[in-house]
């Protein structure tokens, strides 16, 4: 038996989140006694792949198949199913992400195990297996029995962290099997913003809501960002609106973010971009509006009039960030 | 051409979750249900998609009857006809060998879904369905084109998106700006009461997870104010008190 973890790399990189799922499935090695295999598919990365041993994998086996350098639902699925065959792995952990909830799905099928998406917890081995999910939009959580022997654990951010204590791993190259069937949808173009911290997978956010009036005064926004080395984001009317592209919008209808540092701007703090914050570690909230509803859920806030302030604690945070 | 919208029933989004029976329950006095938001996404283009070419509408829920009228309402909106299975949604794995073995025994050409349900947020549903069906699953889907038996889909990608090419059958699981959502007129609305809504028994499916309990998060212990003429008293507490930057 082995632990399954799915490397997800992004513009040649290896993503923080897939360190964060070695590390996760590393501490369930440690329950259950048994050894670590970190998958990567597509080409390589920029990172040594030794390294991945450092976060607790014992070996790296890497899908270097030609026909896989772009993500593919259905052939990353079945290249998934092909490794999980060739070390009798058990239990598979995946970082969340666009790519990672549908691949794990196809392969629970394939495989016959359960499927755990939004997991926020290292699972509980002592009677049974049992882990801790995010439901309700982040609003609830629920503890789930998984009864099928294979397993499947799609990892929210944070739900473990970063250790690096570990060795080097070995690494072997793997050849799949990739049917026309598995290939049928046909990627024909790709945009995405480059350069830029990902919304989904930052550390720090910076959001903008109605409050701040237009497109044109983002830029208050865009430094403070640039100084935490921040992803900006915003409330939903402001992508309504066009004065954002839309997936920057945050909340029940948009992205979940879970940074350790979340900083709201002239956003109300209606229940629906609630939804998509209530995992942030540390909220801050500036708003004019000492009544905001906003505040009930933060840990700081202003009161005040963001044109105001935003340059001003920009500055301050150069100072201390120096 | 057929299609089929999936469609859970759900707490509005602007409810307040709490549970009962020792946290095994949702508490749902007070609560109003709704199509699930990215649902609703769903059925709307699938109307879109008949107005423009002509298509068969089935929207399939797998609850207990108290999910009719939300039923209903994806009929007044404009749904041909509607099946519910009639089950308590356990898991997501459940949902889908519901609506996977309903779709076997009736074609569809086109199984729209949201991107995931605002109860379990599993996000898997129309993947799941994909794999059992072996048709592809694209989620999720911000624009869709039908031209012919070829589709031309947008699905949202970290910081971006991505143009996939595909040929009918396939599930989508779709999300805002797929379409506009529609609003039941009163010709809906009549037409709605007298459409079909058959109610199909459960098939048997193995038991892969059990929902044990429920819990709220840990509330905020509430909210430390910094004046707006000093700014930097907030950097040094995120510093030195937060520890986040
Ligand atoms: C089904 C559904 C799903 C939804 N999903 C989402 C979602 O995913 N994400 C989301 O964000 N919303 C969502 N909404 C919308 C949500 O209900 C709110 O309407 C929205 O979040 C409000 O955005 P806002 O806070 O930017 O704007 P407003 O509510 O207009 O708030 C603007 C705030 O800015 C403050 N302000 C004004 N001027 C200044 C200034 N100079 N300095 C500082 N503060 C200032 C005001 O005091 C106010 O609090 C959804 C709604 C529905 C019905
Ligand atoms: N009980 C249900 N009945 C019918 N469709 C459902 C049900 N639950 C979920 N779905 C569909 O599956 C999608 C994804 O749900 P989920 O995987 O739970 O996030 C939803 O957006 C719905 O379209």
């Amino acid at each position: 038996m082995a632990i399954l973890v799915f490397v997800e790399t992004s513009e040649g990189h290896i993503k923080k989140s897939s360190l964060e799922a070695i590390s996760y499935g590393a501490q369930i090695g440690v329950k259950l006694n048994t050894t670590i295999v970190a998958v990567l598919i597509g080409s390589s990365p920029s990172e040594d792949l030794t390294s991945l041993g450092k976060y607790g994998a014992t070996k790296v086996i890497h899908v270097n198949n030609n026909n896989l350098q772009i993500a593919n639902i259905q052939a990353y699925a079945s290249a998934l199913q092909q490794v999980t065959e060739k070390e009798q792995a058990d239990i598979i952990v995946l970082p969340k992400s666009s790519l990672t909830d549908p691949v794990a799905a196809r392969l629970g099928i394939k495989l016959k195990a359960a499927v755990v998406s939004n997991v926020t917890e290292v699972p509980d081995t002592t009677n049974g297996f049992k882990v801790k999910r995010a439901i309700y939009t982040g609003k609830a959580f629920a503890e789930v029995e998984i009864k099928s022997t294979k397993k499947i654990l799609v990892i929210k951010k944070n739900a473990a962290s970063i250790k690096e204590d570990g060795g080097m791993a070995s690494v072997e190259t793997f050849s799949a099997n990739v049917s026309d069937h598995d290939l049928q949808v046909v990627q024909k173009e790709v945009n995405k913003a480059t350069g830029q911290v990902l919304l989904p997978e930052a550390e720090i956010v910076v959001s903008g809501g109605r409050g701040l009036k237009g497109p044109e005064n983002w830029g208050i926004i865009e430094d403070l960002a640039k100084t935490l080395g921040a992803a900006t984001g915003c409330s939903k009317p402001v992508s309504d609106m066009d004065w954002r592209p839309h997936h920057e919008h945050v909340g029940q209808t948009g992205v979940k973010v879970s940074p350790n540092l979340y900083i709201a701007v002239g956003i109300s703090g209606a229940i629906q971009h609630l939804a998509g914050v209530n995992s942030s570690k540390v909220i801050v909230v500036i708003n004019k509006d000492a009544e905001a509803p906003f505040f009930k859920a933060a840990d700081y806030g202003i009161v005040g009039d963001a044109f105001e302030i935003l340059p001003k604690l920009n500055e301050a945070f150069k100072k201390a960030l120096n | 051409m057929k299609i089929l919208v999936c469609i859970s029933h759900v707490p509005d989004t602007t409810s307040k979750i709490s549970f009962t029976d020792n946290n095994t329950k949702l508490n749902t006095t007070g609560v109003q249900f709704i199509i699930g938001p990215y649902d609703e996404y769903a059925l709307a283009r699938a109307v879109e998609i008949k107005e423009s070419v002509g298509a068969e509408i089935t929207v399939i829920n797998v609850g207990e009857i108290d999910t009719e009228p939300t039923i209903r309402k994806a009929l007044a909106i404009g749904a041909d006809n509607a099946v519910r299975v009639n089950a308590f949604p356990k898991d997501a794995f459940f949902v889908a060998s519901q609506i996977a073995s309903y779709a076997k025994s009736t074609t569809f050409d086109l199984i729209l879904m949201g991107r995931e349900s605002i109860d379990f947020n599993s996000g898997v549903v129309h993947s799941l369905v994909g794999e059992m069906l072996n048709i592809p699953s694209v989620s999720p889907v911000m624009k869709l084109d039908l031209n012919g038996t070829k589709a031309v889909v947008y699905r949202e990608i970290e910081g971006g998106k991505e143009v996939l090419e595909l040929s009918l059958p396939f599930v989508a699981g779709c999300q805002e700006p797929i379409a506009e959502w529609k609003i039941p007129n009163m010709k809906g609305i009549m037409s709605a009461r007298t459409k079909p809504l058959v109610v199909v028994e459960p098939v048997a499916v193995e038991e892969e997870s059990i929902y044990l309990s429920f819990e709220l998060p840990t509330a905020k212990s509430g909210c430390k104010m910094v004046d707006a003429s000093t700014p930097e008293k907030l950097v040094e507490l995120l510093k030195n008190e937060a520890k986040v930057i």
